[in-house]
């Protein structure tokens, strides 16, 4: 069976600037492929020539075994290609379930007489969440009062249903606190479950790290190598990532401030011991 | 510890307060609570104020301000304002006479052309809009200063005059005031016809906000327009559409008047259309777009009739009509904001 996706030694060019150049990877249907870079690794670009926002200049784009080129989101769409993007797609305003369908609202009736399949609408809505985990009160609550992994976790929810086989999730972690990146990567692991192919994009290795099963390595609009979760540690993809010397001169650097640090501690414990055994007494 | 203790019987708690705090989120709750606070305070004061004819008096002018808050409501739910609105109850008004009174054509034919001009214009304020993204607010500020300088030049040009005359000989004239401009007495009461438009248009505007595809567009394009252009949701169509709306509301309340009085003031509906809007954001519409109702801008207009007929049944000086309704205006936005926030409290 060929993979959902492939990209085989794609690149893009902006006038005399490389972007991306010679970047290969494949996407089956249930496993994550984590895409990391720090910031100007050529990340967006990459995605952007996934969901079809820009052309690719060089190499192959492979969507079910046979050579693309797309024109337009839309386009990507259409194959089964869908991008989550950072901002969501969604208004505040409006209820989870009106959000879910808009743009693509079921109806009924004929003519003058079609109006909003709205129990359906709404069923739909709390099926699909659920199905990804999430169990929202009321498909009436306006979207702007759900958390942010909620709301993330929505719009992922959305994309499936609307036919995605290949989810491309930009960066839906870095706006996030600690708890709520978590509360995405579940729905990450629930889309892997249900067999869909999962392109998540992140600087953050720690996120990556638990729910990727193939690690891209971007830098500088270069692939620095692809690896199965078998062949790397997440200290070595820390490592790759910042790039190897740098973060070794940064580790001395904390290394002598961490002594600076416990010759402090110890004299503050030294000055503290006394009046602590003031305090103690009556 | 106690948290613990309490989070059941809090949780059983939660969906009764969530549905109270759902009705009390509606829009149109602050509007519908002054309504019935002004209806109570005249009512009480005036005994003609809560008989048929008097009802019928005020239900008069609450029509046609109702027909235009509600368009001017989708509007600005759809995130744009039009300042154009007053002026073109004028305008179509002054376009039908011309036609009808000048070049003689049946007064259902003039009204036909008046409506096309209404759509052109509706068309576009937002065709302007849309292409140069500047505010709708300026856009519809230059066309309102320029329909009303042609509205004056003209009529004056036409006519000599700055009032047209004449309608009620046209052909047509009979039937067409049938339609825009009859009575029907109720119980002792004459009523406007245009109470049952209104009520029409009320129905069919809450309608197609709440149940149909384009009334979830509009909500879309008004609070968050990139969000909705990004899952496929044609903006500039449902924008355009908005701007046309208000239009051919100004268009239907235009042809009211004229048949109503046989004539028309060149300088007919000029101001009024800072109160649509006041009806409107009354009615629980933010000035920010994305949020509001149409059931709420009908009961501001209903606020706006019974405040301007009941102080006269009260035997107040007209004077004091203004201050009261900006003061309305102040407390419904206040209020909103309170109501809003609360609302909000709910999902956290």
């Amino acid at each position: 069976m060929s993979p959902l996706l492939e990209v085989r030694g794609i690149g893009k060019q902006f006038g005399s600037v490389v972007a991306l150049a010679d970047v290969s990877t494949q996407v089956s249907g249930g496993t994550v492929t984590c895409v990391l870079g720090d910031n100007g690794a050529g990340k967006s670009t990459f995605i952007k020539i996934l969901s079809g926002a820009h052309r690719h200049d060089s190499g192959e784009y492979l969507i079910d075994g046979s050579a693309v080129r797309l024109d337009s989101p839309r386009e990507a769409l259409d194959r089964g290609i869908a991008t989550v993007y950072q901002d969501l797609a969604m208004v505040p305003l409006m209820p989870v379930w009106r959000n879910f369908f808009l743009g693509s609202e079921p109806t009924k009736g004929w003519g003058p007489l079609r109006r909003l399949d709205i129990a359906r609408a709404k069923e739909t809505t709390r099926r699909e969440l659920l199905d990804m985990g999430i169990e929202i009160r009321d498909p009436e609550q306006p979207v702007g009062t759900l958390s942010g992994g909620e709301r993330q976790s929505v719009a992922i929810a959305r994309a499936v249903h609307f036919g995605a086989r290949v989810l491309i999730l930009d960066e839906p972690t870095s706006a996030l606190g600690v708890k709520q990146a978590g509360v995405v990567l579940r729905y990450i692991m629930q889309a892997r479950q249900r067999g869909l192919g999962v392109i998540f994009i992140t600087h953050n290795p720690h996120h990556a790290y638990p729910v990727g099963d193939r690690f891209l390595l971007l830098k500088r609009g270069r692939s620095l190598g692809e690896y199965g979760k078998d062949d790397i540690t997440v200290a070595e993809l820390t490592q790759l990532m910042a790039g190897g010397a740098e973060l070794e001169q940064l580790g001395h650097e904390l290394a002598a401030f961490g002594e600076v640090a416990a010759r402090i501690e110890e004299e503050v414990a030294t000055l503290a011991a006394p009046v602590k055994s003031e305090d103690e007494q009556p | 510890m106690t948290v613990d203790q309490e989070a059941p019987a809090r949780r059983s708690a939660a969906p009764e307060r969530h549905r109270v705090r759902r009705v009390l989120a509606r829009p149109e709750i602050g509007a519908l609570v002054g309504a019935l606070v002004v209806f109570a305070f005249f009512a009480t004061l005036s005994e003609v104020f809560r008989g048929p004819a008097g009802i019928a008096n005020w239900l008069d002018p609450a029509s046609t301000l109702g027909i235009m808050a509600v368009a001017v409501a989708l509007l600005m739910i759809g995130g744009e304002f039009d300042l154009s609105t007053g002026v073109m109850t004028g305008s179509t008004a002054i376009v039908t006479g011309l036609v009808a009174t000048r070049l003689g054509w049946n007064v259902w034919l003039a009204i036909a052309v008046s409506l096309v001009f209404a759509v052109a214009v509706g068309f576009l304020n937002g065709y302007l809009v849309m292409r140069t993204g500047l505010p709708s607010f300026i856009i519809t500020l230059g066309s309102f200063l320029m329909l009303q300088g042609l509205n004056l030049g003209v009529t004056k040009l036409i006519t000599g005059t700055v009032l047209i005359r004449g309608l009620a000989d046209v052909p047509g004239y009979h039937s067409a005031s049938m339609v825009f401009a009859s009575t029907v007495s109720l119980f002792g009461g004459a009523f406007r016809v245009s109470i049952l438009w209104w009520i029409g248009l009320t129905a069919l505007a809450v309608y197609v906000l709440r149940r149909t595809a384009f009334g979830n567009w509009v909500f879309s394009v008004g609070g968050d327009v990139r969000a909705a252009r990004n899952v496929g949701v044609p903006v500039v169509r449902t924008k355009i559409t908005l701007f046309v709306t208000t239009a051919v509301a100004a268009w239907l309340v235009g042809t009211m008047t004229i048949l109503r009085l046989t004539s028309i003031q060149a300088n007919s509906g000029i101001g009024q259309e800072l109160i649509y809007i006041v009806a409107a954001v009354i009615g629980g519409c933010l000035l920010t777009g994305g949020y509001g109702s149409a059931a709420g801008a009908t009961l501001g207009a209903l606020i706006f009739g019974m405040v301007s007929q009941g102080i006269v049944y009260v035997g107040w000086d007209a004077d004091w009509f203004k201050f009261f309704l900006g003061a309305m205006l102040l407390l419904a936005v206040l209020t909103n904001q309170f109501v809003r926030r609360y609302a909000e409290e709910a999902g956290k």
